[in-house]
This record gives C-alpha cells, structure tokens and sequence, in this order.
C-alpha cells in the first residue's frame, strides 16, 4: 500500500532491549511504517480513530488509548517485556547465591530483592552493552563495536526470515531454511577456495553458487508437494538432516578438508571470494547486511508489486479461488520453494563468505534457519518487519555473548528469550489478558497459518 | 496428508492402466535385486560371512560364502519384484515387499562382512538386536507421543522437546533426591510440561501447532542448556549424577537364544516401551477413549454432536503424550548417560519420522522405530568393520525413507482428517 521502504536508512536504530521505554522509544518509529505494508487498506487509519459517535477526546487521550490498544506494536514490546521477565526468573533461580537470600525473605526481604536485582540489572545492562551501546567505551572502533556485531548477527537471519517468511505468504512452511543454508554454505565455501578467479567475479560465483544450492533444497519440497501432494512441513524437515549429514560427510573429503589440520575443517576461502569489511579492519560488519537490506527491498517489491507477489499471496490466501481465477497452483509452490531456498542459501553463504567463519565446520551455520522461522514470526511474514525482526535477534545474540562473558549468564538464555518473545506474539490474546489491553484490531493479530498436515 | 494436496494432480488414481503403484514398485525392487546380485556379488569376497547367535565371534553361527549370499539375497529381492511386477494378488503385496527389502539388506550384509579384515568378518546378531532396540527406545516414545497427540488432532512437532525436557528434569531430579523413581516421574512431568504449554498455546489460543511445536523445541533447548550450564556445569555431583536403573533379567524368557539375551536382560525402559506400544495398540482400537481420540482426530465436530468434549480429551491426550515422551527421555539420563547439552540431537524428529512412516498407529511406529534404529546400529557397526560406506549415508537412510513414504512411493500415507486444525466450537 504505502511506501514499503520509508526507513531503510536507519536499521540499526533497532532495538533496545534494556528496559521498555527505551525499547518502546526504539522501536516506535520503525515499526510502524511496517505495519502499513498490510494489504487492509483502512488498518492505520482505523487505528488511530477513537469510537465513532462519542465525543471527540483530546489527541493525548487518543495517543494513550490506542497505546494500550492490542496492536501490533504495543503486542511486540510487551512480548519482549514479558519474555525478558521470564528470562529474569531464570536468572534468579539458577543462581544459588540468590536462591539462598529466598529462604529467609520473610526476615529480610530486602536482601533477596537486592541480590535478585543486582544479578538480574547486570545481566541485562551487559545486554544492552553488548548489543547497542557501551558508554564507557573508548574510541571510535569500540563506540561502533555493539552495533557492528549486532549487524554482523542479524544478516544471515534477514535472509533465512526472509525465506520463511516468503513461504509463509505462499501458503507453505518452510523448515527447511537450515538444510537449504548448509548446501549453500557448502558450494559456496567450495566455490570460495576451488576456484581460482579474480577478486569480485569470485566473490560473485561463490555467491550465486550458494544461492542455487538452496535454491536446489528448496526445489525438492516444492516438487513433492506440488506433484505428489507430499507435506513440506515434513520433507523439509527430513531434508535438513540430509543436508546436515552431507555437510559433515563433505567436510572430511580429500580436497575439502584442511590438509593441516586432522578434525573436521575444510581449507580457509579465499580473500578475493570475501564479502568486504564496512567499517575497517577491526569491526566485524560486512557487506552482507546491505545485501539484506537490498533483498528485503526486493522481497517487497516481489510481494506487493510484482505479478508473481500477487499470484503467490493468492495462492497463500486461498489455493482453490487462486486455481479457479487461472494461476497455476503447482508452478507457484514450486517457485515459492525455489525463491525460499535462494534466500535461505545467500544467507548461509552469507555466513562463510562473511567474517562469522571462513572454513566449513560441521556447525557453521549455527542455528540461523531455524532462527529464521522465529524472526518471520515475529516480523509479521512482512519483509521489513523481518528486517527489524532480525535486528532485534542479532542484537540479543552480540548482547549475549558479552552477557556470558561478563557476567557469566549462559548464551542458552539468548535462546530461551528469542522463543518466548515469539510464543508470547504467536499468542496476542494471551497478551491481552496478562495486560488487560483493550481489544482494537484483535482479529488481524490472530496469526492464523494453520493447514495441519 | 492429502488435506494441503494439490488437486491439479490426482493423487490417487482410480483407473491406473498397467503400471499400477504395485507394479512400479515392483519394477524398482526387480532393479534393486539385480544391482544388489550383480554388485554386492562382485563386489563380495570369497570369505565366508558368519553371523554369530552370541556377543562374540564365537558360538552357533549362521555361515555363507559372501558371493555366493550376496548373489543368491539379491535374486530374491528380484524375485520378489518380479512376482509384483507380473501382477500377484493385493494381499500378496506387504509380504513380497518386505522378503525383498530383507534380501536386500541381507544381500548388503553378505558382501559388507565378507569384505572385511579377517577376524572381523563376523556378525554378532546379539549385539545387533540389542544395539537396534535401545537405539530404537526414544524413537518408540517419541513416535507414541506423536500418535498419543495426532490421534486426537493436534500436530506434535514439539517431540524433540518434550523428550530433552524429559531427560532434563529426569537427571536433575534424580539427582537432587537420589532416586532413580522420584526421576522417572520428574521425567514424566517434564515432558508433560512442554506438552501442556502445547496444549494451552493451540487448543485455547488456537496458536499454529507445527509452528508452536518448533518454537517450543527451541524453547526447550534454550532451558535446559541454560540450567545445564548453570547448575550441572558447575555442581556435576549435585545436579548430574543421576542413580540409574539397572538391567532386569525375566526368568525364562532371557534363556531364548538370540532374543533372550539381547530383549529381555534390557532395563526398565525397554519393557515399559515395548508395553506401552501395547496398551496404545489395545487402548486406541479396542477401548471407548479410543474411539473418541480417533472420531475426535477425524472429525470433530462430528465427536461434538455425540457428546464427546472435544478439548478436554484433546487436552487430556496432549499431556498423557508428554508423560510418554518425558518417560522416553529419562530412557537417556536414568540408564545411559548424564545429561549433556542438546542431548537428543534430532531424535525427536526421527520419532515423528517414524510416526509418520508408521502410519500413525502405535504398531506401524514400533516397525517404524525398529527400522530406524537398525539403521543407526547398522552404521555403528559398518563403523566398526572399517567398511567403505560412509556412516554420514547410512545417518541420512531414516530421513531418506520418509521423504520417499511422504512423496507416495512405498505406501499412501495418510494422516488423521482433523490433524493440526483447531477445534472451535459453534
């Protein structure tokens, strides 16, 4: 509908996660613009009204209002309120010290909630450190540090959400973004160091020999399920262990794997196939997040703008209307499967093409597809609300690791906050409830995807 | 299944001419027999392939020349893909088709043991069972939890989670008290925990199930590794050093040769499965909470109008799959191992694998599981032969198999109607 890139200047405005002010602040203005992306017309417009027929209340009135309305906003913030809540719980009673101060909390329940805060505010400051800001830094390159990290997590996951989110919208699910990924970060590392070519054109080659390797894995569920009705929740599944064995089985190769070295790592990518450093030698930001953003551009162009966008969303939407109106139901799921896979396959080069590694391991890639069915969750399917998406999961990932190594809160509770952020969005309603939100909207925020098998 | 197939392409012809499904199938076993007789046979060695009936290398033996057994299994398989494909009766097809996948395997076997290094060419069939049916015990868990839950119309993808939880509070319980019972049912609930999340999230907040399942993988993932390094990283001897149960052998039944040693001197886990395997069998056909999981799984609404209530027995299963799975999970931590990080690795995802090649019926998910764990001991073995066939390919055969029993080639797969749609009453 509206301009669906009004912000892409400033995505790393995203995301605070110290405290919901701060993060309502962050957030306020990027995310709005996304919603707008909606194909209902009137959904700004009625949210910002107040009841027809009433007396008109003042715009502070209204502003507070429909804040504590159930949009999607208010539902994101509380989400991540909620789950960082939890995740404090967490904290608290898996540190023995602090458990200690619970048993006589009845005599002196200051020293509980003291101990409980001192653990709980240095954990998540050291977040935030991580992740946006560290005021006590020193220096260009450590102002620039957390921000860089936080880009340098989240490009990968812009891709693999971009890939969910695209099936999504296609009527399929796609699990299968980690397997599509870990072919792609196979041909294109092989690419990468096999291949003797000139600095840009390998870089290239590599590249695009990742995406057609994704591409590949996506084919396969896409054919299945449009010629022999199979069910891409479950092929794409099984796929990401064949691909995930065929990684560790290719890894220990003759000409694959690292002749120095004896466990299970391939020869280094050649510098000339390496996506360029941004921000000087020091800061781990790569090119790879302009090519997100540029994807993300073009995944919304597709989406909204293209023919192909309009055939998928209506075969997303209803496959038998789409079929009776003439589009080719088969020839979409196959090219909605070959589409999510090239993306989840450039993010996955993205990954051994960029600074996070520069040699085949049999975890590379991390967990970056399946983080990706997350961020598309939690972007709303929509691409530029999975460009936030993303920032916000890279972000708790650079705050995490400085969270483990300062204060000795493990990495998993990175894991724990990014699922209950999404389970808290997957369920509006439960949000509603725990915060008596007022019910504007509730209909859209179901997030109605369910086909069964 | 065929509830999101596209109906542009028929899924199941009526009128199919000549090549019937049976007679594709047919045709592919006849090509695999002669690749199995002309490979594997030339492949094979003069050496004879024994099979021993014991732990060892010794003992009764079952012996045959390689070339010659890997010639000879590999015609059966083609003969059995001749007879399909000339055109037997229907009720002659599971039989044919399973004598020739095991002449295939067999035919394998000849020319694998044959192969190898003198003094290891020797099969201990002991220790294959055995190998195959612990292997196979989270898989029978996970895949009764799967039906336990799809039965009755709610898609459990969260399998892998319940059984870690399970594990998880397992070792931990049972370490913090002692006792290898107050772990087991701490396992249960474990599982059931991750399960009644499932419950609430799609049957109240009507949440998508496969997309609440994976979500619910991660979370369980992120949890445990979180107290793992927290508690047990820190105090092992307090958080993780659970008791475990020890074997029991059944008097007479473990004096049989060959299944004796390796079925019935298992521990408590091997014949809680193999029981439960057995009660869901009896319970889901035979009982009247079976015939309402399985009216409830088809057609709901239907199950409505005559009474049954829909999301309390929907609720009820969804939890009962989560005590089966927790239990399954303790199988690692109260009688193998202590716990470690992410320690089920996938396992649940073979077990909705087997639950789905089982045909979502508790038996068909003991073949199934049966099936998936001979092919991990199998590659263990080959591992240990120093054979020639990478173990990475033998990993990828359980996923392989589903793709191809999803995908219609070996058997219509079809799940319960109902399967992952919330029941919304009125």
């Amino acid at each position: 509908m509206t301009d669906p890139n009004p912000f892409s200047g400033s995505p790393d405005k995203e995301p605070a996660t110290e405290a919901q002010e701060s993060l309502s602040e962050a957030q306020a203005t990027p995310t709005q613009p996304a919603g707008d992306t909606e194909q209902t017309v009137p959904a700004t417009a009625t949210a910002k009204e107040p009841d027809p027929g009433e007396s008109r209340p003042s715009m502070g009135r209204m502003f507070l209002d429909n804040l504590w309305a159930a949009n999607t906003l208010t539902v994101t913030v509380l989400a991540v309120l909620l789950a960082m809540v939890v995740g404090a719980v967490l904290i608290i009673v898996s540190d023995p010290e602090v458990l200690a101060t619970y048993s006589y909390i009845t005599a002196r329940p200051t020293d509980a909630l003291n101990a409980s805060w001192t653990v709980v505010s240095e954990a998540y400051a050291n977040l935030f450190k991580g992740a946006i800001f560290d005021p006590d830094a020193v220096g260009f390159t450590a102002a620039l540090s957390p921000i860089s990290e936080t880009l340098t997590y989240a490009a990968p996951l812009v891709f693999t959400g971009l890939s969910v989110a695209l099936a999504f919208r296609g009527g399929l699910f796609n699990i299968g973004a980690q397997g599509q990924a870990t072919i792609a970060v196979i041909l294109a590392a092989v690419a990468g160091f096999a291949l003797p070519l000139p600095p840009v054109v390998h870089l290239l080659v590599a590249l695009i020999a990742g995406a057609l390797g994704g591409a590949l894995w996506g084919f396969i569920p896409g054919i299945l399920k449009a010629r022999a009705g199979a069910h891409e929740v479950i092929n794409t599944i099984m796929l990401n262990y064949v691909a995930v064995y065929f990684l560790s089985w290719i890894i220990v190769q003759n000409g694959v794997q690292n002749p120095n070295r004896s466990d299970a790592i391939s020869k280094p990518v050649d510098s000339s196939a390496q996506l360029p450093r941004l921000l000087g030698d020091d800061l781990r930001v790569h090119a790879g997040i302009l090519l997100a953003v540029a994807a993300t551009w073009f995944i919304a162009w597709l989406l909204n703008r293209s023919t192909l966008g309009f055939e998928l969303r209506a075969v997303g939407a209803n496959p038998d209307a789409a079929r009776t109106a003439g589009i080719s139901v088969t020839k979409t799921y196959v090219l909605v499967m070959v589409f999510a896979g090239m993306l989840a396959g450039l993010g996955g080069s993205t990954m051994v093409l960029g600074t996070t590694a520069t040699a085949l391991t049999p975890l590379v890639i991390a967990q970056i597809g399946f983080d990706g069915i997350l961020v598309a969750l939690l972007g709303r399917v929509k691409p530029w609300g999975v460009l936030l998406a993303a920032l916000l999961f890279g972000a708790l990932q650079a705050g995490g690791n400085r969270m483990q190594s300062y204060s000795g809160i493990s990495l998993e509770l990175v894991t724990v906050l990014q699922a209950l952020i999404v389970i808290f969005i997957a369920a509006p309603a439960l949000v509603k409830t725990i915060f008596q939100l007022r019910a504007a909207r509730a209909a859209r925020l179901q997030t109605s995807l369910a086909k069964g098998w | 299944m065929s509830t999101t197939a596209v109906p542009e392409v028929a899924v199941t012809a009526v009128d199919e001419g000549f090549w019937t499904r049976n007679r594709k199938i047919g045709a592919v076993l006849l090509a695999l027999g002669v690749l199995a007789a002309v490979l594997f046979g030339a492949l094979a060695t003069d050496q004879h392939a024994r099979f021993t009936l014991s732990e060892t290398e010794g003992g009764a033996a079952l012996e045959i020349n390689g070339t010659v057994g890997a010639i000879l299994f590999g015609l059966i398989t083609a003969a059995a893909g001749g007879a399909l494909l000339a055109g037997v009766p229907k009720r002659w097809f599971t039989l044919l088709l399973g004598a020739g996948l095991v002449a295939f395997v067999l035919s394998f076997l000849c020319w694998q043991v044959s192969a190898a290094p003198e003094g290891r060419n020797f099969m201990p069939l002991v220790n294959v069972v055995r190998g195959t049916f612990i292997l196979a015990l989270p898989l029978i868990f996970g895949a009764l939890a799967g039906v336990l839950c799809e039965r009755s119309g709610v898609v459990n993808v969260a399998i892998e989670g319940q059984l870690l939880m399970g594990a998880f509070s397992g070792a931990l319980f049972g370490s913090m008290s002692g006792s290898v019972w107050v772990g087991l049912v701490a396992a249960a609930i474990g599982g059931a925990f991750i399960s009644f999340l499932l419950a609430v999230f799609s049957i109240r907040y009507l949440v998508d199930q496969v997309v609440m399942g994976i979500v619910l993988n991660l979370l369980a993932v992120g949890i445990t590794g979180f107290l793992y390094e927290r508690l047990m990283q820190t105090d092992a001897a307090k958080y993780n050093s659970a008791p475990r149960f020890g074997n029991w052998e059944i008097p007479l039944l473990s004096d049989i040769p060959l299944l004796g040693p390796a079925l019935f001197r298992g521990n408590i886990f091997l014949y809680l499965g193999l029981l439960l395997v057995l009660v869901i069998h009896l319970a889901l056909f035979r009982t009247r909470w079976g015939l309402r999981t399985r009216s409830v799984g088809e057609h709901p609404t239907a199950a409505d109008t005559l009474g049954v209530k829909v999301l309390r027995l929907r609720y009820r299963n969804v939890i009962l799959a989560g005590l089966v799975a927790g239990v399954g999970g303790a199988s690692y931590t109260l009688a193998l191992y202590s716990f470690t990080k992410n320690m089920i690795g996938g396992k649940g995802f073979i077990a909705l694998a087997a639950l789905i090649f089982g045909r979502w019926s508790p038996t068909g998910a003991l073949l199934a599981a049966l099936f998936f764990g001979f092919a991990d001991q199998l590659a263990t073995y080959l591992g240990a032969i120093g054979s020639s066939i990478p173990s990475q390919f033998l990993a990828m055969l359980p996923y392989l198999a589903t793709i191809l029993a999803v995908a219609g080639l070996v058997g219509k797969v079809r799940a319960p109607a109902a399967d992952g749609k919330p029941y919304i009453k009125g």
